[in-house]
């Protein structure tokens, strides 16, 4: 045993000792820092520092002041609460399925596929996506056609458009729903059986386990998943522009259209549009970041 | 516990009409260019369409490259944090989390402001230089996802004694990185490497916005003037994205057996 344990301490005393040696450790990070902001760090702020100034360079709250104006306000509007619905909706339906797969008594090996099939589709976003949505709830999608012909309901004539919030959110949720049950799942699985025993020997019914043990304890989970699927949704551009073109008038799009020069005059107001982008992803993100530390603390 | 598979049943049969039909209806919506019959026309209309034979083949070259210029910044950065500078990983974490917080979009404008033809960095002046940007911003975009697996790669292995017996070895510091160390993280650099592809590949947002021949904005392009097209696309897209997410599958299991053995 004594042979085998010097190399191990000589393998953890000698970076130490060469470490305090030489302080030169930091250059061994140097190409990814410079890439970090040259490429990430140092074009964001240039548009952070962009979106408080003005035409000359001085500092000013004008183009954040010009958000305020009932076009943009009316875009943040609908960005939000398409962001909303989808993450909400999401979390729900990923959290049933996630369930289903944990703790619903399924057979084995439908846990494998499902989760693959959740990789892959939470990865499935972006322009295919529109056309996979089109091509089903369109006004000639499959859907559509098969709902009017066997059933004789036209969702279109109930007021369903897919080139809208409805449609938006319906197919955002194709990319949502999978992300939520690839976070979630774990979690589901990380419940302990001794608690759910635990809770029914004190008399406690499924719905009073799930309420006052099962759900404390993964509120932090569902909370920080919600605010991630939040800044997932928010940001999406490709996907609503494939679908909607232009016709709708979200965040990202808008955003879009001012960088190609088509829309806002004023260049600034675009740094401000993206300063909101960034200030509403980050507070989600950051609600996810401290969730998620809270949440080890039951989990593990 | 019957009434809990009952329910569990419902839920995955639900799940499975919301997944299943959009894919049910992009293949049957694709395969109906020609009036009344099932056909494949759609599909030779879009693999004969010389566009999209350049766009697919720039995207992949793209791709590559990202994997590259990414296992290259990736692999060297999380085995040096591990080995000498833990005190340093929760940045390093912070700064990868980055681009999931930071859409696209926004990064992508800071690059136009910043490397446009008039700065310090003319980038976006020349073909091979908005080339080269484009291949750094996807490099940006995979981070999160690369560092990751390759940081949770080198979690399994004893990066400081695998360094030091090769060291004592008379092993270089290229040869350790070549030969030691990432060949023990292979399997998690390809599951890094087959993700990057599947984002790259269909990227939309800044491909279109740099300018560049990519598949993305091709596809985008097809959809706002062709029908059935673009229902042939985003069958073979997802089929890209299958075949990615199998890969990373494949090897991971691959590397159980090996290591069980």
């Amino acid at each position: 045993m004594t042979t085998a344990i010097t190399p191990a301490e000589a393998g953890a005393a000698a970076p130490a000792r060469r470490s305090a040696r030489v302080s030169f450790a930091w250059l061994g990070i140097v190409p990814f820092m410079a890439f970090a902001l040259l490429f990430l760090i140092v074009p964001t702020l240039q548009i952070v520092i962009g979106a408080f100034r003005d035409q000359d360079g001085a500092f000013t709250f004008a183009n954040v002041l010009h958000l305020f104006q009932p076009s943009i306000l009316s875009a943040y509007w609908i960005s939000i609460r398409i962001s909303v619905a989808s993450a909400l909706l999401g979390c729900v339906a990923g959290f049933f399925i996630a369930a289903a797969v944990s703790i619903g008594n399924l057979p084995r090996w439908m846990r494998g596929p499902v989760m693959t099939f959740s990789g892959v589709a939470s990865n499935f976003a972006g322009v295919p996506l529109a056309f996979a949505f089109l091509a089903t709830f369109g006004r000639l999608g499959l859907v559509t056609v098969l709902l009017r012909d066997w059933f004789g309901v036209n969702i279109y004539a109930m007021g369903f458009n897919i080139l809208s919030f409805s449609g938006l959110t319906l197919t955002y949720l194709f990319f949502q729903i999978p992300l939520m049950v690839l976070i979630v799942t774990p979690a589901i699985d990380g419940l302990k059986r001794e608690w759910r025993e635990a809770a029914v020997i004190l008399g406690a019914s499924t719905p009073q386990y799930w309420r006052m043990v099962a759900l404390p304890i993964l509120w932090p989970t569902l909370l920080g998943t919600f605010a991630l699927l939040f800044a997932n949704a928010f940001g999406a551009v490709a996907t609503a522009f494939a679908l909607t073109g232009s016709s709708l008038s979200i965040v990202p799009i808008l955003l879009f259209a001012q960088i190609r020069g088509d829309v806002l005059q004023d260049p600034h107001l675009g740094y401000a549009l993206a300063l909101g982008m960034i200030v509403l992803t980050g507070i989600a993100n950051g609600i996810y970041i401290v969730t998620r530390s809270r949440a080890e603390r039951w989990i593990k | 516990m019957k009434r809990r598979s009952l329910w569990s049943w419902i839920v995955l049969v639900l799940a499975i009409l919301y997944f299943g039909l959009p894919l049910l209806g992009t293949v049957d919506f694709s395969m109906k260019m020609r009036r009344g019959v099932y056909s494949l026309d759609a599909y030779w209309a879009v693999l004969g369409d010389p566009r999209f034979q350049a766009t697919f083949l720039y995207s992949v070259v793209m791709a590559c490259m990202t994997i590259v210029v990414g296992v290259l910044l990736v692999v060297p950065t999380a085995y040096w944090v591990r080995l000498k500078l833990p005190r340093w990983r929760p940045v390093i974490e912070f700064i990868t989390m980055l681009p999931l917080v930071i859409p696209a979009i926004v990064i992508v404008f800071g690059y136009i402001r910043l490397y446009n033809t008039s700065s310090w960095l003319p980038l976006t002046g020349s073909a091979l230089g908005t080339d080269a940007l484009l291949t750094l911003g996807y490099t940006t975009l995979a981070l999160p996802y690369m560092y990751r697996a390759v940081d949770t790669g080198l979690r399994t292995i004893d990066v400081a004694t695998l360094t030091e017996a090769a060291e004592s070895l008379g092993a270089g510091w290229i040869t350790v990185m070549w030969r030691v160390i990432l060949p023990n993280v292979l399997v998690a650099v390809l599951s890094g490497a087959f993700l990057t592809f599947a984002i790259v590949i269909g990227e939309f947002t800044m491909a279109a916005l740099l300018n560049r021949p990519a598949f993305g904005p091709y596809l985008q392009l097809v959809g706002a003037n062709r029908a059935y097209e673009p229902a042939a696309l985003a069958v073979i897209a997802f089929a890209i994205t299958w075949i990615c997410m199998g890969l990373i599958q494949l090897v991971t299991r691959l590397q159980k057996h090996t290591m069980r053995v």
